[in-house]
């Protein structure tokens, strides 16, 4: 009974819903080891969230898999910037 | 690109790189986006050289709303005695046959969710996850901190990861 507490709250401690969450952190490697032990130690017990890091694993796997003309690689502000750079330099050398 | 100097020197370079790659154009891409996408590269190398930035004034309003990585919807209660845990978990989909996940038409559902980000994550998720870049680099010549780089690259892959799943779940079931 006493151990089925002790596991209740550590479940109520770190919900999936902050799992989720701290998935990148994890994945970037920028975890305390505190929190990283708190993070695995939810992996090993819940099933969902064990597939949810898998899937965020997969998504990166297959954004990888874009070719280079999928995308563009910059929001429209800086891709203007560069693109008239771009322009005036291809001007000046006419 | 702060300095109009390292603009030039970039476009130059790029101009060098476009005519010695020129046998390596595949032609699905297009020339512009091809050109581009060789810029950005010469601007990046540039950048990270230079010290120098490419501005990215959109990054504030990005960050400042809360968008969380799983619908909320799907998660238990507060008055629930597993608060916070899955009410409904994830469909799995991660484990399906490769040449399902790796078919054109997954992979437009990828690029469909990535065109539909904000301008910023848009970048960082293309800049990390596609073209490779570190963390420092995409930092760097972003100008933003590490912890801003992860909120947008968290939210990114995550509304990936939700799209890949809505498209999926349907051969699961």
């Amino acid at each position: 009974m006493i151990f089925h507490r002790i596991l209740l709250r550590l479940a109520r401690d770190y919900p999936c819903r902050a799992f989720v969450e701290a998935v990148t952190d994890y994945l970037e490697g920028s975890m305390a080891a505190a929190e990283r032990r708190r993070f695995e130690r939810h992996l090993r017990r819940c099933d969902g969230c064990e597939r949810y890091l898998a899937q965020m694993r997969k998504t990166i796997d297959l954004t990888g898999r874009l070719t280079t003309a999928d995308v563009d690689a910059l929001g429209p502000d800086a891709r203007s910037e560069l693109m008239e750079a771009f322009r005036s330099f291809h001007a000046g050398r006419r | 690109m702060a300095s109009a100097a390292v603009a030039d020197e970039a476009v130059q370079e790029t101009w060098v790189a476009v005519f010695t790659g020129v046998d390596r154009f595949e032609q699905r891409s297009s020339v512009k986006t091809w050109i581009h996408r060789i810029l950005i590269n010469v601007a990046r190398s540039k950048g990270v050289k230079e010290h120098r930035s490419i501005p990215f004034a959109s990054v504030g309003a990005d960050l400042d709303a809360d968008e969380p990585a799983v619908d909320p919807d799907r998660f238990r209660g507060p008055r629930d005695r597993w608060p916070g845990h899955w009410a409904s978990p994830p469909v799995p989909w991660e484990h399906q046959p490769e040449d399902r996940l790796l078919s054109g038409e997954t992979l437009a559902v990828v690029r469909a969710a990535i065109a539909e980000l904000p301008p910023s994550q848009q970048t960082v998720i293309t800049l990390r996850d596609l073209d490779g870049w570190t963390a420092g680099e995409v930092c760097n010549a972003l100008e933003i901190s590490e912890t801003n780089q992860r909120v947008l690259l968290h939210r990114a892959r995550s509304k990936v990861r939700r799209a890949l799943e809505t498209h999926l779940q349907d051969a699961v079931a």
